[in-house]
């Protein structure tokens, strides 16, 4: 089968990698840690660690295209910024 | 008795995660890989890093794209939510109206969008049109074509006929789930007409209503058919929404490094305004 249309790249299969990473880390905190650890946090309403993971990535998409947008296209220190947002929204929200 | 845990259920979800794969997350990952990168077609690709996005933040055509999207999407939630309550909070209830009714809101949401938007054209033009021509009969200068306010409005009116219905239709089921014990209670108490709206339909109906806004607005921020076939994105630019404009971009100049990085940037927008509006709305529930 030729996945040439798919026009795969290095960093795309990395980012998609990373989030495929992420997803199966979940499942195994929850096989784990079962019942979502569901808490109200500053933003006082109920949020489960899949919440906050998909606050996190949202979060961290749009850091990243005003960085991109206001600074310019050196996101290290974007993606640096959204792992601080994303130790953040697990740590209060 | 002790609960048997077993995760082979799971396997249940397979076929519906086979299909989501086939049908949005092997497209989506294509988007993600073609908006890093530049075609000419017959699959060569060449690397464009981050230039595309770069390009469109700096955009003044997909910002005003976007601001059209945000005012339209606006503007019909503020007209179709409040109409739709009005109108189901008037509907009959009980005999031979029920049907009649349900089936009269039930018409527009059958015609397919294209045929909405072609009936729209015919209707509001001046030389044939009967609201067109009526209008200008009626000495009032209206002409879609060539007005960039009077193409809103058309597009506007086209839309909250349309889908009316639908908001209407959901809170309709909404009030009708409502015992009659609640309306007895509050005659007892002597409830105002308000009191009872506010107090006891409204809260009855918030969850058909988060469904509704949801939709309505989902639907109307990425709005393509109608205005395309009615006004073309025109007069100027006046009325070409993200979705037109990608489509001109995509299909029409095939630039899909570009169009891919607009799509990601939409989906991004649609995620976010469509999570705040379901939190929101769930919170206000659990809340009230």
């Amino acid at each position: 089968m030729n996945f040439s249309w798919m026009a795969w790249t290095l960093p795309t299969a990395l980012f998609f990698g990373t989030i495929a990473a992420l997803l199966i880390g979940m499942a195994v905190w929850e096989y784990f840690s079962p019942g979502g650890n569901p808490r109200h946090g500053i933003l006082r309403f109920e949020t489960t660690r899949g919440d906050r993971l998909f606050i996190s990535l949202l979060g961290s998409g749009f850091i990243n295209l005003a960085w991109l947008g206001l600074i310019g296209p050196q996101l290290w220190w974007a993606l640096a910024l959204s792992l601080v947002y994303a130790i953040c929204v697990f740590r209060f929200v | 008795m002790e609960k048997t845990w077993n995760n082979r259920a799971w396997f249940l979800v397979l076929p519906v995660l086979l299909l989501v794969a086939f049908s949005a997350i092997i497209p989506l990952m294509t988007v993600v890989n073609y908006s890093v990168q530049d075609t000419f077609g017959n699959n060569v690709f060449f690397w464009a890093g981050l230039d595309w996005f770069q390009e469109l933040l700096h955009s003044p055509r997909f910002w005003q794209a976007l601001a059209r999207n945000l005012v339209f999407s606006g503007i019909i939630l503020a007209i179709e939510v409040p109409l739709g309550i009005l109108i189901a909070l008037n509907m009959p209830k009980a005999g031979w109206g029920v049907p009649v009714c349900l089936v009269l809101m039930a018409l527009p949401l059958l015609i397919p969008w294209n045929v909405v938007g072609m009936i729209w054209q015919v209707f509001g033009r001046v030389d044939i049109g009967l609201l067109g021509k009526t209008l200008s009969l009626l000495g009032v200068d209206y002409n879609y074509v060539q007005d960039p306010v009077d193409a809103w409005i058309t597009i506007i009116v086209m839309d909250v006929w349309h889908w009316t219905s639908l908001v209407v239709l959901l809170c309709y089921a909404g009030l009708v789930s409502i015992p009659d014990a609640y309306y007895q209670a509050a005659k007892i108490d002597g409830a105002s007409g308000w009191s009872v709206f506010r107090y006891i339909q409204l809260p009855k109906m918030h969850r058909v209503l988060l469904i509704a806004v949801l939709l309505r607005f989902m639907d109307s921020f990425m709005i393509y058919t109608e205005p395309f076939v009615i006004t073309g994105g025109g007069p100027g630019n006046e009325t070409t929404f993200l979705s037109i404009d990608l489509v001109k971009m995509a299909v029409g100049q095939f630039d899909l490094g570009p169009a891919a990085a607009m799509s990601l940037v939409y989906f991004l927008i649609v995620m976010l305004v469509s999570w705040v509006f379901y939190t929101v709305m769930t919170n206000y529930g659990q809340e009230s």
